[in-house]
């Protein structure tokens, strides 16, 4: 295989058909637009089924139902549209059925814009609709992790029959990047045991996620819980750069940590050690790490375009053992190299370290 | 002991209990026409040799837990979204039997949007549509299809039109989409009008199996336990006020329908 | 190490973006880094467009910059928004067609191309985005002339192919200018 320009709206969904997606259901809202058009041609093509429904609403409830008949199955959207899916999410995860759903940030909140943001973090990792369920969370910072992203979403979907959410921003939906597309997978014909296919040769099956005895839906929760331990035990993902000889450390995830990798490499020409942490799951969250690099680096930068959303959870695993500053920018504006840069220098002031 | 164990030799089994349906009792109300409806589902189903392919979606209201009573494959919706559902459902699965089963509050209120889309897009699936002028599981409260002047526990003064607009008449909306290809109002109010009943529904199922779109038997019904009469009277004033607003006819019924041999 | 921040700026149908995207693929075919972001949304509407893209031999951080290290503006309000924005040591490139100004800088490198007078003589006022495309390419060898062009043939929609040739005597006309 060989690398291509591919727009990232373009490079997942075509990820997908790749990794075998047999169903999506959409709405268009930009700025992920594009996706729903590619599926639109590609899904057909394949044989497999597309569908543009009347409202998010009904596309995830879509969703929810082919996702109850055992298939791989998707939907994608962006803020306003992911509230409305909210509905959905709340049944899917009480149902135990794997989903993946891309969010493509934009500003908000209401109707906002249409330039890229991270202000659906909480939304997200904290609380996608009723309940007590948590889905996992995937951060691509490129288009390349982008695609990568969608086979890790559909194996950690099927694997703990979970929802998975896809986290990227307008600018990574938008950009255009040389990456390079996965070979075509076959699409799973069989059908996983718990999914309802009509009970010939077997005992009927339902998937509901109505539980009017206290005790049994407690039990159903408790049981939840249990499976996002073993996520949270085997599914925190990061990568980090430089951080080994780091005294300052900068974390921040998607458009926004790449944007710090820049910001890394032009403190480090300026003498800084800055080393950078970018988690790849928002949910669950590399909060283990952090505590420890917290106990060896001398102050923290977080980076995010949000009024301060992961930094709640950064704050939480450094329980104050070094500074925290934070730039955030909202609105649908990327941060600059240069703005975060100057927060960098604050903060080694603030700490007495590096010379200007 | 078997049925058949107390069948004297010479005597023949005309009437049994239906395959598709479970032992377990409904928790429904005395007089309420939901289990008259399961009943005839049931027989549909049996009689159609699907039960092995039916694929049924439980919506939010009194029939929630439908699926105990029904020995198929069910998944359950969240208010209003079983047309969606089934949707996903169907075109995932083309070869099976789907089946929605909503109420006026989950199918003429919350869910208006779900099932008039899935009717003009004509999804290959089959409504049962029970109205009964009221929301029955959350205490009696006024419905989008409840009565000019009804007294409910939302309306106290009685549904005034001008306050809360006027009863939704959605097999009248479902017959003008494109996709629908067999949409009825029945009754079940009597034997002969059950009976009716039951063959609109084999031939929405039929519909169905055939592969002609979209198909609605809506179920004129009685909640006497909110409409505060006893389940006779219920019947009767079913009958006499309900179908005044709510005609019973079939309003749209497509040629290859109507050709269906049931 | 090659590294270059480059940002294509002009009215909407100049064909800025589809310049940046050639040159984008050019990059991927001499095995570059490339990352290609436009502005979008309602301000593309009839407005101006642009889009920043990035070459680079090594893992490309941020796809938005302040400072380009090479701003190409193909009219008046791009060449008055991004003149200030060059990095000092960096290059400007500027559609004299329809740009009636020049910059005072003197801690970057100008080059004025008639772009748009150039492609009418060629056939077509549409092709200025390759002829000043072609200065940049003149100017800076980032990728080469025939990559560029062989780009082209491969991306050049269908219904601008018989603009093919014309396309390309455009780029090299405007990487002579660059050159001299």
């Amino acid at each position: 295989m060989t690398k291509e320009l591919l727009k990232g709206n373009v490079a997942f969904a075509e990820a997908a058909v790749r990794y075998g997606v047999q169903a999506y259901f959409g709405y268009p809202i930009t700025p992920q637009s594009e996706a729903l058009e590619h599926l639109s041609g590609r899904m057909i093509d394949e044989g497999r089924v597309f569908l543009q429904a009347e409202s998010e609403v009904a596309a995830i409830n879509m969703v929810y139902g082919a996702a109850c008949a055992g298939v791989r199955v998707m939907a994608s959207t962006s803020g306003p549209g992911f509230s409305l899916m909210a509905e959905g999410f709340s049944y899917i995860a009480g149902s135990e059925v794997p989903v993946v759903v891309v969010n493509m940030m934009r500003g908000g909140p209401g109707l906002g814009n249409i330039q890229p943001s991270q202000s659906d973090y909480f939304f997200m990792t904290k609380s996608a609709g009723h309940g007590d369920f948590h889905a996992i969370v995937l951060a691509p910072a490129n288009v390349q992790e982008l695609i990568d992203m969608m086979g890790l979403a559909f194996d950690l979907a099927e694997k703990y029959r979970t929802l998975v959410f896809v986290a990227g921003d307008g600018a990574l939906g938008q950009m255009m990047e040389s990456a390079e597309l996965p070979p075509m997978q076959p699409v799973r014909t069989e059908r996983p045991d718990w999914a309802v296919t009509g009970n010939a040769g077997r005992e009927s099956r339902v998937i509901t996620s109505l539980y009017l005895d206290p005790d049994q839906l407690e039990e159903l929760n408790l049981h939840l819980q249990r499976k996002l331990a073993v996520i949270k035990a085997n599914e925190i993902r990061w990568q980090e750069y430089q951080t080994d000889d780091a005294d300052l450390l900068l974390i921040a995830y998607g458009t926004v940590g790449r944007i710090c990798l820049s910001v890394m490499r032009e403190a480090r020409q300026q003498g800084l050690k800055v080393g950078l942490l970018r988690p790849q799951t928002l949910w669950p969250f590399a909060e283990a790490r952090i505590a420890e690099l917290a106990g060896r680096v001398r102050g923290i930068l977080v980076a995010e375009m949000s009024a301060g959303q992961m930094l709640e959870d950064v704050e939480r695993a450094v329980k104050g053992k070094v500074p925290i500053r934070f730039h955030g920018r909202m609105g649908g504006n990327m941060p600059m190299v240069d703005e975060i840069l100057a927060e960098v220098w604050k903060l080694a002031a603030e700490i007495g370290i590096g010379e200007q | 002991m078997t049925i058949q164990a107390v069948i004297p030799e010479d005597m023949e089994l005309v009437y049994s209990y239906p395959a598709s349906l479970t032992a377990r009792s409904t928790h429904y109300c005395p007089g309420c026409t939901h289990g008259i409806v399961h009943r005839l589902i049931a027989e549909v189903i049996d009689e159609l040799g699907i039960q092995g392919q039916t694929i049924g979606i439980a919506p939010v209201g009194c029939a929630v837990l439908i699926y105990d009573y029904f020995d198929v494959d069910f998944v359950e919706a969240s208010h209003g979204r079983a047309p969606a559902m089934a949707t996903g459902l169907k075109r995932v699965n083309p070869d099976k039997i789907v089946f929605t089963y909503q109420g006026d509050g989950d199918l003429a209120a919350i869910g208006t949007a779900e099932i008039i889309q899935a009717a003009n897009r004509g999804e290959s699936i089959t409504t049962i549509f029970i109205n009964n002028a009221i929301y029955g599981m959350t205490g009696g409260q006024m419905a989008p299809t409840t009565l000019e002047g009804m007294v409910t526990t939302s309306s106290p003064g009685g549904r005034d039109p001008n306050i809360a607009g006027h009863p939704v008449q959605m097999s009248e909306i479902l017959a003008t989409t494109a996709g629908a290809v067999y949409i009825t109002r029945e009754i079940v109010a009597d034997i002969a009008s059950i009976n009716k009943t039951k063959n609109a529904i084999k031939r929405a199922f039929m519909a169905q199996i055939a592969g002609l779109g979209f198909a609605c038997v809506e179920v004129l019904s009685t909640c006497p336990t909110n409409w505060n009469m006893d389940p006779w009277k219920a019947m009767e004033w079913a009958k006499e006020n309900m179908a005044k607003t709510f005609p019973l006819g079939t309003f749209k019924m497509a040629d290859a329908v109507k050709a269906l041999k049931a | 190490m090659k590294h270059e921040d480059i940002i294509f700026a002009g009215f909407g149908g100049q064909g800025v973006l589809f310049a940046g995207q050639l040159l984008s693929y050019s990059g991927i075919a001499e095995n570059l880094h490339v990352t290609w972001i436009p502005s979008y949304g309602p301000e593309m509407r009839g407005g101006t467009a642009n889009c920043t893209v990035i070459l680079s031999e090594e893992e490309i951080g941020a796809p938005i910059i302040r400072h380009p290290t090479i701003a190409v503006v193909l009219n008046l309000p791009s060449m008055e928004k991004y003149e200030p924005l060059v990095k000092p040591g960096g290059l400007l490139i500027v559609n004299s067609s329809l740009i009636p100004m020049t910059t005072e800088r003197q801690d970057i490198r100008t080059i004025y191309v008639a772009a748009s007078d150039i492609a009418t003589e060629l056939g077509n006022p549409r092709m200025a985005n390759m002829v000043i495309l072609g200065a940049l390419i003149g100017a800076t060898h980032i990728v080469s002339l025939e990559t560029v062009a062989r780009q082209l043939n491969e991306h050049l929609s269908q219904r601008q192919r018989k603009w093919l040739e014309p396309n390309i005597v455009a780029l090299k006309k405007g990487a002579g200018i660059a050159k001299g």
